[in-house]
């Protein structure tokens, strides 16, 4: 079958990539432009693992044709940073401390739901987080601890934006001080 | 002196790499020119291939090479995780070859298909014509037992039985003369007896990755696959049986994985696909299956079906229970019997048997989908057994489920001969669990409710072995190598598979060897080319096992680097000195006397010195099991006309000795809770009678927990040092998964008054149930 070229927006950066009509968005990111943090779990939309964000909305990549992507904005977690420092952002930082994270598979997924959810500004409750991210599936974690980070992830943004924010576990599930697990924090970022 | 680093909820290791997308699974190594692997299953579930046509499939463009069952080498290999044994008799079985003519379930592997792309090798798979010549289809354990079903390995058993096995407490216990002895003490007014069957579900693991490798010829000639595996090591060796070469030939390699459970503590395709690289001249070849083929073709948990009785007196105390196990094990041996005899351990083990128990269990071949490793190896189904039936015998005789198990649990100290408690937590998590749900009231206040919404509390406790000893070898080796500034490298055949182990060894290395955690550099990655043996992950054996393994070599490093030290400065005395903090101090008064990155760079660069670069490695050998021990309370509210369960508290209570990391043990904790609840509520792999095909092969009709469906989990420890434990740890990685299933199930017969004991209890069977109970209309 015939390519054709397609014109995105990857990580803030212009592509033009030679597509197959039939290619999905997943083989696409992950073939053409080596972003192998973009999961292959099921293939047909039931998992998540594949999520990317498409113009800020967070889809399954794998059920999403690429051709459908044209001129469109791609954010995976290889383009995902702190606009002030160039860091890790305030999500991927909280998925690190509340140990949201196991195997791995589904944490990228994970993360751009949790940025298509905590931009937008709501005060969700952890039901409502449950109820967000039921999409996206994790085998390891029971869910909980990435609930948590997400939480916490929406705590952080809203105070910052003055809104006020009641949050339910405002521990980490294993009770650790949240200034330790900065420090914590802070000595593993100065390895990278 | 207080632990810096063990016991400490330090961060993941690999956390930063996991949430930045560095951290690379097999899938994303694969080189951008593999050919790409597919493989033929069979459409029957029992016969034998007559004839495959490939012609038409040739045709394709793109195509390169299709091979079928009548191309592999007659080689029959196992699969099963376990180490090698010298003893014969203990070996696994070598029950299928890399494709199949003898089809022995649906969905057997009859072909395989190299091709330039994907679209290639699907369009060819679709052209190959498979002629099959049918047999009758027998799904269940007990069919299998029947004299008309087929033998499915005649060459290698006569009937279906892998295995019959018996344990009993003692050689001549007999159920009808317990009965007798039980008569004659107690009075047989005084009596109770309960016989029932319980039956658990055919359970898909769902890691989220799924089953993938690449092979390729390197250019020293060996085959090397990069794989997505719990046990390189074994896989290394299976390859090599099933290609009928020399191990030093294979060479397996294993990035980070996206989960395993047990499933890949089996070895899938790695086989296949080694074989296929070396027919097209070693070009790298690319084989990854779908999740359909994932939930039909892989590994599965057992599913059993089990008839129980038992005797207690009517004040409560259990006095006797025979179990007779049914257990369908798919078309292939895989880990064959282990599980079903530790199973049978557990369920014989669990209570104190005054007049005997015997717990007995054939294991056998089926037309359906092989069973193999899954997280806590049986031990679900043997409490789904045993804490069912005390339940149901508490709710006969009246009496409290707690007090029950308070009287006749398995009690300190206990010992099956081989295993022991050398610590025992297990009464005291029952009563934190107790007192978190507030257990006396709540049995109280949901005695005897009607309506629509009954609220029940339900418990479940369990024993579980840490590591495999002395049934399997427990060795594992590992390797410490120090750079100039004093950081090291970490090397282990131990495998990082999401639990956490990577992180936990970073821990007990920086603890043992006084190198800060920050320049502990664990090598995640296993190349059996150059990573020490260890068995790998599976067991909950890790940081038992190797976490020993890693604080002798940790003791040994620190040893090289004080004996360097010493000569470096011959004033002080090698038992003067420690290492803290990257520093060589003094140990009366911590005064530092050289930095590590001194001591590194003089060893590697002293003209005329001693010349070696500071490095440690040793293999241990673990001779030592004890049990670990736990329990799960819940509190429930059962919707009893749509059969839907919410859940308003749970809490997990382990009894693991000392915890290494809590944060990490927690999210351990939290996971296997959930897996559990999906054995009890929602998940079921449905075989069609009939044709032997799987129905929901997909995750839309296989239904694994969501978040929706995840309470916030509690989890509390009973922590006490384990004398056996290189920190006094025990097992943990599995037990989670043991108790909650059967917990909500107690509690919904608190609710309810029904005995449900067909798992998972989904809404459907939980209506049908209360129908008939005339629950409702």
């Amino acid at each position: 079958m015939a390519k054709r070229f397609i014109n995105l927006n990857v990580n803030g950066k212009d592509v033009e990539v030679g597509i197959d009509d039939r290619e999905s968005l997943l083989d696409t990111l992950r073939n053409h432009l080596n972003l192998t943090s973009v999961k292959k779990g099921c293939e047909v939309g039931e998992c998540g693992a594949c999520s990317v964000l498409i113009d800020g909305r967070c889809v399954d990549t794998c059920i999403y044709l690429t051709v459908w992507a044209q001129g469109k904005k791609i954010i995976t977690v290889e383009g995902l940073k702190d606009e002030k420092t160039d860091g890790l952002t305030d999500i991927q930082k909280e998925f690190i401390k509340q140990a949201a994270v196991q195997c791995g598979f589904c944490t990228p997924g994970f993360i751009l739901k949790a940025v298509e959810i905590v931009g937008e500004n709501k005060p969700y409750t952890r039901d409502e987080i449950k109820k967000l991210i039921a999409g996206n599936l994790c085998r390891c974690t029971g869910y909980m601890n990435i609930v948590t980070a997400i939480e916490h992830a929406i705590y952080n943004n809203l105070k910052q934006k003055g809104i006020k924010y009641e949050i339910a576990n405002n521990k980490s599930s294993f009770n650790e001080d949240e200034k330790i697990l900065d420090e914590k924090l802070e000595k593993v970022l100065s390895n990278y | 002196m207080e632990n810096k680093y063990v016991g400490k909820s330090e961060l993941r290791v690999d956390a930063y790499g996991k949430v930045t997308g560095i951290a690379k699974y097999t899938a994303d190594l694969a080189p951008k020119d593999c050919y790409i692997a597919k493989v033929l299953h069979s459409t029957i579930a029992n016969g034998e291939v007559v004839k495959v046509d490939i012609e038409e499939a040739k045709k394709v463009k793109g195509v390169i090479k299709i091979f079928t069952c009548f191309d592999v080498p007659d080689i029959e290999f196992p699969v099963a995780g376990h180490p090698y044994s010298l003893d014969p008799s203990h070996r696994d079985i070598a029950d299928r070859k890399l494709l199949n003519k003898r089809i022995r379930f649906y969905g057997d592997d009859v072909a395989a298909v190299v091709a330039e792309d994907e679209v290639a090798a699907a369009k060819a798979l679709r052209k190959i014509k498979v002629e099959y010549k049918e047999y009758p289809v027998f799904t269940t354990a007990r069919e299998g037992l029947s004299k008309d079903a087929t033998p499915l390995h005649p060459n290698l058993f006569k009937d279906n039985v892998i295995a019959h096995i018996d344990f009993k407490t003692s050689p001549d216990f007999d159920y009808v003369k317990a009965k007798e002895e039980a008569i004659k003490q107690y009075g047989k007014e005084n009596l109770i007896e309960l016989e029932k069957n319980v039956k658990t579900p055919l359970i898909s693991h769902s890691h989220l990755e799924l089953p993938v490798s690449y092979a390729y010829v390197d250019v020293n000639g060996k085959i090397t696959v990069v794989a997505s595996t719990q046990i390189p090591h074994i896989v290394r060796r299976c390859v090599a049986h099933a290609l009928g070469v020399p191990m030093g030939k294979v060479r397996i390699i294993k990035p980070y994985i996206g989960g395993g459970f047990g499933n890949k503590q089996d070895v899938l395709y790695e086989p296949l696909n080694a074989w296929l690289t070396t027919k097209v001249n070693g070009h790298p070849v690319l084989l990854e299956i779908s999740r359909e083929e994932t939930i039909v073709g892989t590994r599965t948990r057992h599913r059993m079906d089990g008839d129980i009785k038992a005797v207690c007196t009517k004040d409560g105390k259990l006095l006797f229970r025979k179990l007779t196990n049914y257990v369908a094990n798919g078309g292939y041996a895989s880990h064959g019997n282990s599980i079903t005899a530790k199973c049978a351990g557990i369920f014989k083990n669990l209570y104190k048997n005054p007049l005997g128990c015997s717990s007995e269990a054939y294991t056998v071949y089926t037309n359906s989908p092989v069973s193999g490793a899954m997280r806590a190896y049986g031990v679900p189904q043997a409490v789904s057994f045993a804490e069912t039936l005390v339940d149901d015998l508490c709710h006969l005789g009246g009496f409290d489920p707690y007090k029950f198990r308070m009287d006749n649990i398995v009690e300190e100290g206990f010992s099956d001969g081989a295993v022991k408690f050398y610590t025992y937590g297990l009464k005291k998590a029952m009563e934190i669990g107790k007192n978190h749900i507030k257990w006396d009231e709540k049995r109280d206040k949901y005695k005897n409710q009607d309506g629509r919404y009954r609220n029940g509390v339900g418990m479940c406790a369990f024993m579980y072995q840490t590591a495999v000893y002395p049934i399997s070898l427990e060795t594992a080796g590992v390797r410490m190598i120090m750079n100039q500034d004093g950081s090291i490298q970490m090397q282990l055949g131990a495998t990082e598979i999401g639990q956490g182990a990577d992180t936990v060894f970073s821990q007990i290395a920086a603890e043992t060897t006084g190198i800060s955690l920050d320049k502990i550099y664990i090598i995640s990655t296993q190349d059996t080319d150059v990573t020490p043996y260890d068995s790998g992950a599976y067991g909950s054996r890790q940081s038992y096992v190797t976490g020993n393994a890693v604080y002798h070599c940790g003791l040994l490093l620190k040893e090289t680097i004080l004996k360097y030290a010493v000569h470096m400065k011959p004033e002080y005395k090698l038992e003067d000195l420690d290492v803290s903090d990257n520093f060589v101090v003094l140990k009366k008064n911590g005064d530092k006397i050289l930095s590590m990155s001194e001591v590194a760079t003089t060893a590697i660069y002293e003209k005329d010195g001693v010349n070696q670069q500071i490095r440690a490695e040793l293999t241990t050998e673990t001779k030592t099991n004890t049990f670990a021990s736990g329990c799960c309370f819940v509190d429930l509210t059962v919707d009893v006309e749509l059969g839907k369960i919410k859940i308003n508290d749970i809490i997990n209570v382990h009894d693991s000795g000392t915890i290494l990391n809590p944060s990490l043990a927690i999210a351990q904790v939290h996971g296997g809770m959930s897996m559990s609840l999906g054995y009890g509520l929602s998940e079921e792999m449905l075989v069609d009678k009939k044709t032997g095909k799987v129905l929901n092969d997909n995750w839309l009709d296989y239904k694994i927990p969501t978040a929706m469906d995840s309470p916030d989990f509690n989890v509390e420890f009973v922590v006490m040092k384990d004398p056996t434990g290189g920190y006094g740890n025990k097992a943990l990685g599995e037990p989670p998964a043991v108790p909650p299933a059967v917990a909500v199930r107690n509690a919904i017969l608190q609710a309810t008054g029904c005995m449900l004991n067909d798992f998972p209890l989904t809404s459907q069977k939980l209506v049908e149930k209360f129908k008939e109970q005339g629950l409702i209309k």
